[in-house]
Parts: C-alpha cells; sequence; structure tokens
C-alpha cells in the first residue's frame, strides 16, 4: 500500500468546490430548470390499492385546450413476464415497465394510469381529471402478515412459493455450521419477533426533470438521481429510444438516500416530449412523493441467539420478512447478510423472505435491510447480554468478527475495524459518563453495532490539465453529500497544488464513461481510485515533459510540490518545471495533458459501526428524546473529515426519526393516511441532540487511499441503540417501530391494564 | 382569468410581475421572476426550503399569496451575500460543513439570518427552535447549529 502520508489536503477539511452555489441559492437542481418552449406533465394515479384496469378512455383530456399529449401504458415498452427477467443492475425491467405506469392492474394507491403534457401545469392537471377508467375493485393486503396468509389477494399470479401462487416473491439464506447442535451447546437461548413500519428516505427535493426530445430521437434529460447513466438506461429500455440518443445530464440531486436510484417521471416525460414535440418538465408533489416513490419495507423478524454461559455465541437464526411492495426487490440481502456480521458465530442460519404488498414499490435507503435486520438482532444481543450479566460492549467484544473470520454471507474477512470500534466506544467518554438525572423523567442507555457491505464497482474519470496550469476532473457520479470536496483534496495532494486549483464536475452521459450509481457507499471509493490512476498518468506525462526538455531519462525526474524536479544533482542541475510552466509548454512539447480511467473497481471493504445512545423519557406523554449519542465508525480514511462527520450524522438523526416517530400511516382503505411533512413526522432540529463521532481509521489497504465507504453503516445500529436505551430506561422492552408517544404509553400502561382484567 | 399586476421590492430592488390571484409567492420568485434559489420541498409550509423575509418577517413563501407582496419588502437568498461578499452565515456554512446535498440550505440560511438579527446571541436550544421549521434530511443538523452560533460569535466580536 502507498498511502500519502504528511499530507497537505487529503483529511483536509477544505470547502467544497460546489458550496459557493449552494450557500448563494444559484445551484441548479432538477425543478429550477426551464427551456425554451416547455410545456407540464402530470400524472394520475390510481385511488384504489389493487385495480384490474378493464379500460382508460382518454378523449375527452385529448380534447381540452392546451393539452399536448396523453400517454398511457401502451406507450411503455413492455417486458413480457413470461420471457424471463431484463436485468439492469439489481432492477428487472419487467416490473420498472408496470411500475413507471400501471399495465394490467393499479397495484397501490398511486400507481400511475395515465400521464398528460400540456401547457401549464393547471391544465394538465385538469385534463387527468378528465381521464376515464373503469376498474374492477380488488381485495388487497398492506401488512406483511395479512399478505402471506393463504387465502390472501394474489398481486402477481405467475408467481408461485411452495407450488402454489402467493406473494412471496423470493427468498434467500446464508449458512453456516449447524444451528440446531449449536443451540445444544447454548446455555441461554433468546427468541424474539420484531416488527417495523415503511418509512421514506424524505428527500427534501421531489423526483423532478426537464426532458427535450428532437424530432430525430436526440433527447436531453436533467433529472435529479443518484445516477444519470442509470436514468439514460432506464428511460432507453421504457421509450426504446437507443442509449446513444440520449443525453442524460445530473442536476444538483437534492437528497436521495437510494430513494432516487430509479427512474419514475424520466420515461412518462420522454414519452410525453415526443408526442408532443415540446420539452416537457415533470415535478412530484410531496404528496406524489410520499404515496408513489419507494420508502423501504416494513418487515417482521424472528431472531434466536443461543450463547454459553461465558459469553460465547454460539448459534443464532434470524428469519426476516420484508414488504417488497407491489413489485418483488425487498432488501431482504442487507437484512440477512449484514445484521449478524458484526460477529464470529459457528452456527447460523439468515434467512430472508420478500414479499409483495399493496403499497408502492420499496426503493433502497441507505444500507437497504440491514438496519431493519440489525434491529432485531442487536435488541436480543441485549437481551442475552443481560441475561449473562455482561456489559453489552464487553460481550459484542468478545463475539466479535475479526481477520480471518467467516462471514455468513460468503467472504473471509482481512483486517476490519469491528473490534476497534468497540473499544473506541468503550473507551469514550460518553460512555463513562454517568446518565445524570432526568429531573423526574427517566434515563437510559443502549448500544448496538451494524455494518454493511460497501460496494466498487463501475467508474470512470477523466482529467485534464488547463492551458493556465490548472486541473479539471470529470466523474460520472452525482455528489450527494460532498464527494466533490474528497476528490478535489486527494488530486491536489498528489499534483503537489493547492486544491483550489483542482475544479471538479460531474459529466453527463455523454461525456464521461460509465459510472455506477451513487449509491453502496461507492463514489468516494470508485472515483477516488479512478482519479488517482488519471492523475498518475498525468505525472508521468509531466515528467516525459520535463525529461524531454532538460533532454535527461524520464526516471530522472521526479514530481514533487507541484513541479518536476531533477531526482538528485546526478541526474543533472536544472530549475523545477512546475505544472503551470508544463501547460504553456504544452502545444510544443506533445500536445494536451489529459487522462482517463475507466474501470470496475474492486476491493471495497465492508464497514463496521458502534453506536451509543443516552435517552430521557418522560413517562407522564410518552415522549422518548435522544438527549446525547455517539457514533463510533471505522471509515477507512477520512479524506474529508467534515463531510464524514456529515454522513455519521445524517445517518444517526434519520435512524432516530425510524425509532422513533416515522412511520406510513393507512386507512382502513389502504391509503396512504400521512403523506407529507406534517404528519409523517421527521427529527426537526429541536428533537435532536449534537450527534458526537469517533472515526476510527484502518485504512482500505486495497484502496490507494484507504477509503472505506461511510454513508450507510450509520443508520444501521440506531434503532436497536434507541430501543436498548428506552429498555434501560423504562425497563420495558419494545418489539415494534416506531416508539412513538401512544406506543410508550399504551406500554407503560401494560402493568395497569393486566390489573384491571 | 385576467393575471394581477403586483409591484414589490425584491432584495432591494423594485420589481412587477403578473402572476394568477391563487399564485403563491414561491410560484412568483421561481417562475416569473427566476429566482429558483427557494425551493420546494412541501409546499405545505412544513420544510422551510422555500424561507423568505416579508418585511424583515421570515415566513414560507409557499403559504403566502404572490399578491401579497404588493408594497412590501421581500428577501430571498439570492440577496443574502452583498456582490462578491458573503454574508458570514454562508462563509461559516461553507467553511463548517453545514450542508450536504444543500436543497435545505438556501432556507437554512434565510431562517439563521432573521433569528440573528431578532437574537444575536441564541444558545443552543434557541438555535434549534428556531430552526425547527427547516427540515434537513442530510447533516443531521448538528454541522448547522454549530456554523449559526458560530457566526452569531463572531459577528458578535465585530
Amino acid at each position: 500500500m502507498n498511502l500519502v502520508t504528511n499530507n497537505k489536503w487529503i483529511g483536509q477539511r477544505t470547502i467544497r468546490p460546489d458550496g459557493m452555489d449552494k450557500v448563494t441559492g444559484r445551484a441548479q437542481f432538477a425543478a429550477d430548470t426551464t427551456m425554451p418552449g416547455m410545456i407540464w406533465g402530470k400524472v394520475l394515479r390510481s385511488p384504489h390499492p389493487h385495480a384490474r384496469i378493464r379500460s382508460i378512455d382518454t378523449s375527452k383530456a385529448e380534447k381540452l385546450p392546451g393539452v399536448k399529449a396523453v400517454v398511457t401504458s401502451k406507450d411503455i415498452v413492455d417486458f413480457p413476464i413470461e420471457k424471463g427477467a431484463v436485468m439492469l443492475g439489481i432492477q428487472d425491467m419487467r416490473w420498472m415497465c408496470r411500475n413507471v405506469m400501471a399495465r394490467d392492474k393499479a397495484l397501490f394507491p398511486g400507481h400511475p394510469i395515465a400521464a398528460v403534457a400540456a401547457t401549464t401545469e393547471a391544465i394538465a392537471a385538469e385534463a387527468c381529471a378528465l381521464i376515464e377508467v373503469d376498474y374492477e375493485v380488488l381485495p388487497w393486503s398492506i401488512k406483511i402478515d395479512d399478505a402471506i396468509k393463504p387465502d390472501a389477494p394474489i398481486l402477481h399470479e405467475f408467481n408461485k412459493f411452495d407450488g402454489k401462487p402467493s406473494n412471496i416473491v423470493g427468498r434467500l439464506e446464508h449458512k453456516k455450521g449447524d444451528i440446531e447442535q449449536g443451540f445444544k451447546q447454548a446455555d441461554t437461548v433468546i427468541e424474539r419477533t420484531f416488527t417495523t413500519r415503511p418509512v421514506h428516505q424524505g428527500y427534501i427535493e421531489p423526483h423532478a426533470c426537464l426532458i427535450s426530445v428532437a424530432p430525430d430521437g436526440k433527447t436531453t434529460i436533467w433529472s435529479s438521481s443518484q445516477g444519470q447513466f442509470m436514468v439514460r438506461a432506464m428511460t432507453a429500455y421504457l421509450t426504446g429510444i437507443p442509449q446513444s440518443d440520449i443525453r442524460a445530464i445530473p442536476a444538483e440531486i437534492g437528497g436521495g438516500f437510494g430513494g432516487k436510484t430509479i427512474v419514475y417521471l424520466e420515461p412518462l416525460a420522454t414519452l410525453l416530449a415526443k408526442k408532443s414535440g415540446r420539452p416537457v418538465k415533470m415535478v412530484m408533489t410531496r404528496e406524489e412523493v410520499m404515496r408513489a416513490t419507494g420508502p423501504t419495507s416494513g418487515s417482521k423478524s424472528t431472531v434466536k441467539i443461543g450463547a454459553t454461559k461465558d459469553g460465547k455465541i454460539v448459534a443464532a437464526h434470524g428469519t426476516f420478512y420484508l414488504q417488497a411492495g407491489a413489485f418483488p426487490g425487498s432488501p431482504i440481502r442487507g437484512a440477512a447478510g449484514c445484521s449478524f456480521t458484526p460477529y464470529d458465530i459457528p452456527n447460523l442460519l439468515s434467512e430472508g423472505f420478500d414479499v409483495c404488498s399493496n403499497r408502492s414499490k420499496v426503493a433502497a435507503y441507505r444500507a437497504p435491510g440491514a438496519p431493519i435486520g440489525a434491529y432485531a438482532v442487536e435488541c436480543v444481543l441485549d437481551e442475552v447480554a443481560e441475561a449473562l450479566k455482561m456489559d453489552p460492549l464487553d460481550f459484542r467484544l468478545k463475539n466479535a468478527a475479526k481477520e480471518g473470520t467467516k462471514a455468513a454471507h460468503g467472504p473471509v474477512f482481512p483486517r476490519i475495524g469491528y473490534i476497534e470500534t468497540v473499544e473506541a466506544a468503550k473507551a469514550s467518554p460518553h460512555y463513562a459518563a454517568p446518565l445524570g438525572d432526568g429531573n423526574g423523567k427517566l434515563r437510559g442507555r443502549g448500544v448496538a453495532s451494524g455494518f454493511w457491505f460497501n460496494a466498487g464497482g463501475e467508474s470512470s474519470a477523466q482529467v485534464n490539465i488547463t492551458e493556465d496550469g490548472n486541473v479539471v476532473v470529470t466523474t460520472g457520479h452525482p455528489d450527494i453529500g460532498g464527494s466533490r470536496a474528497g476528490i478535489a483534496n486527494i488530486c491536489a495532494e498528489l499534483l503537489g497544488i493547492d486544491y483550489r486549483r483542482v475544479s471538479v464536475i460531474i459529466g453527463d452521459t455523454q461525456t464521461v464513461g460509465f459510472s455506477n450509481l451513487t449509491g453502496g457507499s461507492r463514489v468516494l471509493f470508485a472515483s477516488s481510485m479512478v482519479v488517482t490512476q488519471s492523475t498518475e498518468k498525468i505525472i508521468q506525462t509531466l515528467r516525459e515533459r520535463a525529461a524531454k526538455i532538460w533532454e535527461i531519462d524520464p526516471e530522472a525526474v521526479k514530481w514533487e510540490n507541484g513541479a518536476a524536479h531533477p531526482v538528485s544533482p546526478n541526474a543533472g542541475q536544472f530549475e523545477p518545471l512546475t505544472l503551470e510552466e508544463l501547460a504553456e509548454k504544452a502545444p510544443a512539447m506533445g500536445g494536451p495533458i489529459g487522462a482517463g480511467v475507466q474501470l470496475n473497481t474492486q476491493g471495497a471493504d465492508g464497514g463496521f459501526g458502534t453506536h451509543i445512545c443516552d435517552v430521557e423519557v418522560d413517562v407522564d406523554l410518552g415522549i422518548a428524546r435522544v438527549i446525547r449519542y455517539t457514533a463510533v465508525q471505522d471509515v477507512g480514511r477520512a479524506i474529508h473529515p467534515g463531510y464524514v462527520e456529515g454522513q455519521l450524522q445524517g445517518g444517526v438523526a434519520q435512524g432516530i426519526g425510524w425509532a422513533l416517530n416515522e412511520e406510513y400511516i393507512y386507512t382502513k382503505e389502504g391509503k396512504v393516511d400521512n403523506p407529507g411533512f406534517l404528519d409523517y413526522r421527521m427529527p426537526v432540529c429541536s428533537d435532536l441532540p449534537m450527534i458526537d463521532c469517533i472515526m476510527v481509521e484502518i485504512p482500505n489497504p486495497k484502496h490507494p487511499q484507504g477509503v472505506k465507504g461511510v454513508g450507510e453503516v450509520p443508520l444501521v445500529p440506531v434503532m436497536a441503540a434507541v430501543a436498548n436505551a428506552i429498555y434501560n430506561a423504562l425497563g420495558k422492552r419494545f418489539y415494534a417501530l416506531p416508539m412513538s408517544p401512544p406506543k410508550v404509553l399504551e406500554k407503560l400502561d401494560e402493568p395497569v391494564q393486566q390489573a384491571a382484567e | 382569468m385576467a393575471k394581477v399586476h403586483v409591484t414589490t421590492s425584491i432584495n432591494g430592488e423594485p420589481m412587477e410581475f403578473l402572476c394568477e390571484p391563487s399564485d403563491t409567492m414561491l410560484d412568483a420568485l421561481r417562475g416569473p421572476l427566476a429566482l429558483t434559489g427557494s425551493k420546494e420541498g412541501c409546499a405545505s409550509g412544513d420544510c422551510g426550503a422555500c424561507s423568505i423575509t416579508i418585511d424583515d418577517r421570515l415566513v414560507c413563501s409557499c403559504l403566502m399569496l404572490a399578491v401579497e407582496s404588493e408594497g412590501h419588502e421581500i428577501r430571498t437568498i439570492e440577496g443574502l451575500a452583498q456582490g462578491d461578499r458573503l454574508h458570514p452565515l454562508q462563509q461559516k456554512f461553507l467553511e463548517m460543513a453545514a450542508l450536504q446535498c444543500g436543497i435545505c440550505t438556501s432556507g437554512m440560511l434565510v431562517a439563521s439570518d432573521a433569528l440573528l438579527k431578532k437574537n444575536p446571541d441564541p444558545t443552543e436550544e434557541e438555535v434549534r427552535f428556531w430552526l425547527a421549521g427547516n427540515l434537513c434530511r442530510c447533516t443531521g443538523y448538528d454541522k448547522i447549529v454549530r456554523a449559526v452560533m458560530e457566526t452569531a460569535a463572531e459577528m458578535r466580536a465585530q
């Protein structure tokens, strides 16, 4: 490993390259973009959770003055189910074509039925109301228990489980050893069942796009997404336009957290633009975002853990049922594959079940599935530690996975940093501090750990030296949380120049090589790898240019502090040639200086974190408040500590919301009853304390700067840490999320009710 | 459907525009006035991304009708910096990484500026309650609160 030491820029809290635009209101998000001749698109959505579509009559809408185009599922490319999966990343186009527009059945309230483009948004909405849809309303189910009943209404008749039509659309298992034998060795066995409710990613920017299709089919998309290449490919698949004709330009993205890794509007707006001959803009309302875009799964998990009296876990069994929503694809891999991974458990069976039900198709949400699994596992671990009278962190240390441990999902771990996170938590001032007096409120402390796989994958970069000797770096993944700052730090470090001389641009699909989504905690890992290699190629060119000027061997030239120098006095006595000087001489010395690299990046190490949470519970009001929180994480190497901390703090805040307040509430008609920020209670500023971060840095040996992904782990342990803290405060354990005031009061009233009975 | 003519002042400049009687101030800002720094996150006054001030009073521009700006002083994020000189809050947000995706940032800055005008020495709790109408899903608010407190301290020292 060739880590840069004595850094000037790596590890510095530099000002992000896109920051100035964002603090002055200039940054262009998708809804900020306009075009001459632009018209507006709106979607007609199903009011029913489950209904066969007998017919759609759009004639009245088409006649409304101002309406320029109407599209239905007939206009979308069909991927017949019987022809088998057509995968694009993790998405199957058979489901995607039915998710963007209902085909034969509407499968959730909010499922698109038709789309209209008109000269104003109001006319488009009016036209939607004129579309006549003949529905045959069908029985429906939302909860897992209802969806897996033997007589449950089946969403997809083609799907069979155990030989019968079923809403269970997938199963996976990770297995190690023999759990029956393992549980026989255990002195203490605890088994519990947990449920969680669907929660939304809650990005503040609703989905939006502006799309122009020229008469020759050349298409330009400005949209908010976690991957312009994903947008290009999915739009191409669903509209039949070749990818080479579609230029997807990444607008600034106002949050995603996984929720913007699929398309909703782009194929519809493209078809409307094509039919109308006008550029079409579509922007979702908040209500549409809540009803029709992917929240993550609700779940039902059963976890059984057995340990010997000296504190060694000998067996574990986890069963994780996750809601997929209308189409297959819930994150069972994250739930079943991540939740036991921090531990070295000899006998393990971890099973995931993917369950369809009549709510919107789930989309990825920060470490998809892993927080759901960790909530169950880390709560049971807490109970086992208590039964064994062990400190919960000591119990985790005793069972910690380390280098050489074989994880149930396959890999044998290289050097990992899990133990270091537990040790740092144990040694933290937070863990040593007394809980203090709650002034009438009950206080408690909980801990929990978490793991996320992290990812590498395809990434492309182009680095060009400008004629005045500065640097332009272009990469292909949207910057969702500050990745441009990390890239600028790395490039400046390698070239030995001021980071302000490096401009970092997110390229569009037609100007930079294929780059996969911003997701999986992969972006800085992958993009800094290709930027490093590109920059190294440039440094090689610069050395060759200097060698030519000095008429010496390129091997006798070193690059240091932004200039070429002779490696030693033996190489000759020459004044250094700076980047600016070499850039100026470029036309005469071989032409433009630039280099690009495309890679399928490998070697992403998993990420581990351990959290400590203090709560205070008002037993009169049932309000649990987090009063102190510390997130410890092995971050590999903090290229920009400010934005690494930001990832940790943001993930924790989302987890606190998930733990305490956030949930989809449904009416008895199967519709989301809280589709806005007022009733879907995300944490606001006054709900939270400062969130302390401890960054453990165990560099990834397979990355030139030691980078590990950091964005997702911070959400994984939070709900368990909060639940364990509430248990510590109340002596009562919650087996369902959220632990909102009515549920806390219900729990506090339990003994009274029993006495009354 | 006749449009309404509105005469107002935006960021210190006299301004006229036409709007539907039902248009919100946010519609007017983002539409005819081409000031897209104010963002629409919810259109129901719950996220604060569209925060502006009218006669120095903080409001969600999605909850105010455009016609209500007639004869009043509107300030938006675009008016926070003075020429090429950033407002101290803007500078501090940059230095302290108090933004991630940036969609809430305009509203956060406008709201924070309104707070510091009213209360140059807020406690952490006062900052948190003042900003409780501005949702941020990325940062966990920690760095935003710190940036506001630190800006307040620096502005008091000057």
